[in-house]
């Protein structure tokens, strides 16, 4: 008897389960899909500001960056992706300087750690979003990241070393950034606290 | 008569206009034209609707799994599965050494005649029957069985272990799915007392025989649709493909067209399932009609009968893929003690409880007559 009724109870208890089992699969069915369709999404594209994708060395509006071609990055850099060449220049006052000639940086060997951006001293160099990096010919992929022409960024007496050092404009940014960023630098020659608490 | 409507978008009018336009030739002349022309038709038709159905498939199954689907190949996707089909067509047939080479260039014919064959003889609307067998429902279990030698050649003449153990799965589990299929139709024909499939239809025009039997055809096509979908190799059961487990089954070691002609004949097997059990327990392609609704009777016939046939086949089709995404594959033994312990006893005592209903007269139409 008691195996007759555990027939009848597992049969029961199975199409019931069976049931279950269906209706969560029709609430899935309904689930909005939050797939993103990429190539049709550029414009309303979400990528985490973590992401890693290119290394850019942000110049200003003046055209100017902050590397001092100290090579920090390079000597950090586990599988020698970048190559700074500098060259010994000399200043009005006589004094010798060292100044960038190429930073130079290839993305076919770059394994994205982000060593050169937390070594670097003067946070010259940093990662951006922009992941469309393909190209059809091997060289394409080494780039130079100092603008042509561009010179390093003058140190304020006054500032802190921090706040001033802090990357303004970025080569690669669309234009419409510009703007208020200028901005946020005719500030920062007055207070220099005020833009680095913006920045957060 | 009520069915003596016009109905233009009705397709037995151009058969019957081909028929009598043909009927100044001699016979032998009028019935080779009439074949030859039906059977363009009918592989057309298979093979229209398997790409339909492999694009639904893929796009049903993409929303069960929270995904779009297909989207990239036409608007909506809607090119993939030709693009699919010009791909296997180019592909290369792989000469496999040391198969039987015979059997296994053989094999896949087996499984795709069986698969048409059976799907000849589906009624798809009014005047839409290639054959009209008085036996109709015995020739649709005998003929759609003949599927199961497809895949045991298969898997014999492949010479490869994997091959041979999904075919023999699929071997045990068709012919143990096969006997509750049979015994689930043949519930039916105790109900409708034929087994021609047009009479079969016409008696359904006021109540379909899932509602005539009440209780016992209901569990005929419970069983009929789980035993369906142990047939076809799909849903919980696809074991004999198992692709975790024997990569790809009976077919591991075919390629390009070879594939494609058991990928068409299980799409469509699913297609003729679900065909059948809308034929059997659905009304097949009956409009939605009811007594004295006159009125209402009257629009439900303006839809063509070929429109009802294949909605109420797509809903079926829809209940396979959602059953296909919900539940894990069956173990072997599993998939043997449901149809041995549970589904064959069901539908031993199924059948005695509709002969009891037919004799003692408790069917729905003979209860409520005025109603259906």
């Amino acid at each position: 008897m008691d195996s007759v009724s555990k027939y009848f109870s597992g049969l029961f208890t199975g199409i019931g389960s069976l049931l279950k089992g269906m209706s969560v699969t029709w609430k899935e069915l309904w689930t909005p899909k939050v797939t993103r369709q990429y190539p049709e999404n550029r414009e309303t594209l979400v990528v985490s500001d973590r992401f890693r994708a290119e290394l850019v060395m942000p110049h200003d509006a003046n055209n100017e960056h902050a590397c001092t071609a100290c090579g920090i990055c390079q000597m950090n850099c586990p599988n020698g992706t970048i190559v700074v060449t500098s060259q010994i220049i000399e200043t009005e006052d006589g004094k010798k300087k060292k100044i960038l000639d190429t930073h130079q940086w290839d993305l076919g060997m770059c394994t994205f750690c982000n060593l050169c951006v937390i070594t670097c001293p003067s946070d010259a160099i940093k990662f951006d979003n922009n992941f469309e990096n393909a190209v059809f010919t091997r060289s394409k992929l080494i780039q130079k990241l100092n603008a042509e022409g561009s010179k390093l960024r003058e140190k304020k007496k006054e500032e802190k070393p921090t706040a001033e050092a802090k990357p303004v404009i970025e080569v690669k940014a669309p234009v419409a950034d510009a703007k208020p960023v200028v901005e946020k630098e005719v500030i920062a020659k007055v207070k220099p606290e005020e833009p680095k608490a913006e920045k957060e | 008569m009520i069915l003596n409507y016009s109905q233009p978008l009705e397709l037995d009018g151009v058969s019957k206009a081909l028929d009598t336009s043909l009927s100044a030739l001699p016979d032998f002349w009028r019935i080779l034209i009439e074949c030859v022309l039906v059977g363009v038709v009918i592989l057309t038709t298979y093979a229209v609707i398997a790409l339909i159905l492999i694009y639904a498939e893929r796009k049903i199954t993409a929303f069960f799994q929270a995904r779009y689907g297909p989207n990239r190949v036409g608007k909506w996707g809607l090119l993939q599965s030709v693009a699919d089909t010009i791909k296997i067509l180019l592909k290369e047939i792989i000469r496999i050494n040391n198969v039987d080479r015979f059997l296994f260039f053989a094999a896949p014919f087996f499984m795709v005649c069986a698969s048409v064959m059976t799907f000849g003889a589906i009624a798809f609307g009014k005047g839409l029957l290639a054959v009209d067998f008085n036996i109709g429902v015995l020739y649709v279990t005998a003929v759609s069985s003949l599927g199961i030698i497809g895949v045991l050649l298969a898997g014999w003449s492949s010479n490869n272990k994997y091959s041979m153990i999904g075919a023999m799965r699929s071997g045990a589990q068709f012919v143990s799915y096969e006997l509750s299929a049979g015994f689930a139709l043949m519930t039916i024909v105790v109900l409708t007392g034929t087994m021609q499939f047009s009479e079969m239809i016409e008696k359904q025009q006021y109540c379909w025989n899932i509602f005539n039997g009440h209780i016992s055809s209901m569990i005929a096509f419970v069983i009929y649709i789980i035993s369906g979908h142990a047939e076809t190799n799909r849903g919980p059961f696809d074991l004999p493909e198992a692709e975790s487990e024997l990569t790809a089954g009976y077919h591991t070691e075919y390629s390009g067209i070879q594939f494609g002609f058991y990928y068409l004949a299980e799409y469509l097997n699913m297609f003729i399932i679900a065909g059948i059990a809308t034929t059997v327990f659905l009304g097949g392609y009956m409009p939605i009609q009811v007594h004295g609704w006159e009125g209402f009777n009257q629009v439900m016939n303006y839809i063509p009968s070929y429109v009802w046939f294949f909605s109420k086949t797509g809903v079926l089709i829809f209940l396979s893929l959602w059953v296909r995404w919900s539940f894990p594959r069956l173990r072997i033994d599993q998939l043997l003690a449901l149809e041995w312990k549970y589904l064959l006893p069901i539908n031993l005592v199924n059948i005695v409880v509709m002969v009891i209903l037919v004799l003692t007269g408790l069917t729905l139409t003979d209860l409520f007559p005025s109603l259906f």
